[in-house]
């Protein structure tokens, strides 16, 4: 399922490499920069508040549920690591505990079983 | 108070912005050691490091090219996950917004979590400072940050091929996203999407161009901003 990667196209590459800094810089120099003190409009603002909790966990849930790592079947410990560091970030409201928390599961149940 | 100088904000920043260097020092060496594993030079890495300076939208243009994603794709999905920047940006503008253009131009490529978490703590229970102050805090407060992300993806970089596959390193990026986002959860309506752009993400998996993850993301933002306006009309938004 994972092919050694041997590196991707330059020309691809360097046309993401540069897209994403244009566009990142873009992105936060839009209204510091450009926009002033211009009052922005509401459903913009209420819609670009759920941009991180919304793109990242559909980043993840495919990764949690079809791993690569086992050619894509459910995986008992990454499953279970997934849902310890949600349940412990959830609890602790903190990241490096969330993710100790879910790499110990992951290690711990890689190790056991 | 005898050191609100102009020059001791910087200092109060630096202080206030040291231990993010415990998540920007280990997500740099992530970053470092998954782009050096998929195949990037270190020129690359480091290029990439340095000028798209953020780290959730690296790993997820990473992760995107590695599926074999179209450009288009690859650039709009990271893209979508540094929309938060637009925010923060939003969000910092009446405070910085009266600086040189040229300051508030470095001020923009600064603005990371943790520079915009610090600062605007900062400027809105000290409403009485002056630019000049906000802008030194706020350079301040991301000064070791910056400096452990560039170091620290260059250490792993160079560690890079040299880790095992038994340290199940594919596990490092959805443990740290989902790390980072449940904190993000503070209300019904961030859970609510969350839990739509799961749900979609799962449905809309099949979709070709990985355009799963841009449908699901939508959804969820949308999803997200109906629930507040519900929560609004209800009178149960804070």
């Amino acid at each position: 399922m994972t092919p050694e990667q041997t590196g991707f196209d330059p020309v691809t590459l360097w046309t993401v490499i540069a897209g994403l800094a244009a566009g990142s810089f873009a992105l936060r120099f839009v209204f510091i920069g450009l926009v002033g003190d211009r009052p922005m409009p509401d459903w913009l603002l209420r819609h670009l508040r759920y941009t991180a909790v919304a793109i990242l966990p559909a980043l993840v849930t495919p990764l949690v549920v079809w791993p690569k790592a086992t050619g894509g079947a459910l995986d008992l410990p990454r499953l279970l690591a997934a849902l310890v560091t949600v349940g412990v970030g959830l609890v602790t409201k903190n990241v490096l505990a969330a993710i100790f928390a879910g790499a110990a599961t992951l290690y711990g149940l890689l190790y056991l079983l | 108070m005898a050191f609100s100088t102009t020059n001791s904000y910087y200092w109060k920043g630096f202080r206030d912005g040291a231990p993010f260097v415990l998540v920007a020092g280990p997500f740099g060496m992530l970053f470092g050691v998954l782009a050096t594993e998929a195949g990037l030079k270190l020129t690359e890495t480091l290029v990439l490091t340095a000028t798209v300076f953020a780290g959730a939208a690296q790993l997820t243009a990473l992760q995107l090219m590695q599926e074999n994603a179209p450009t288009f794709i690859v650039l709009a999905s990271a893209l979508a996950v540094n929309l938060r920047m637009a925010m923060y940006s939003a969000s910092l503008t009446p405070f910085l917004g009266q600086a040189p253009l040229w300051q508030r131009a470095f001020a923009a490529y600064l603005t990371v979590d943790q520079s915009y978490a610090c600062s605007i703590v900062r400027f809105e229970t000290e409403p009485d400072l002056t630019t000049s102050q906000r802008m030194q805090y706020f350079m301040g407060s991301v000064t070791l940050v910056t400096a452990a992300w560039y170091t620290f993806t260059l250490v792993g970089a160079l560690l890079g091929a040299r880790i095992p596959e038994s340290w199940a390193l594919d596990f490092a990026l959805p443990i740290t996203f989902l790390a980072m986002v449940t904190p993000m959860l503070r209300t019904s309506a961030h859970v609510v999407a969350a839990l739509v752009s799961i749900a979609v993400a799962l449905l809309a998996a099949g979709l070709p161009y990985n355009l799963g993850l841009m449908v699901a993301g939508l959804a969820g933002m949308i999803a997200g901003a109906r629930m507040e306006l519900i929560l609004r009309k209800k009178g149960l938004w804070t």
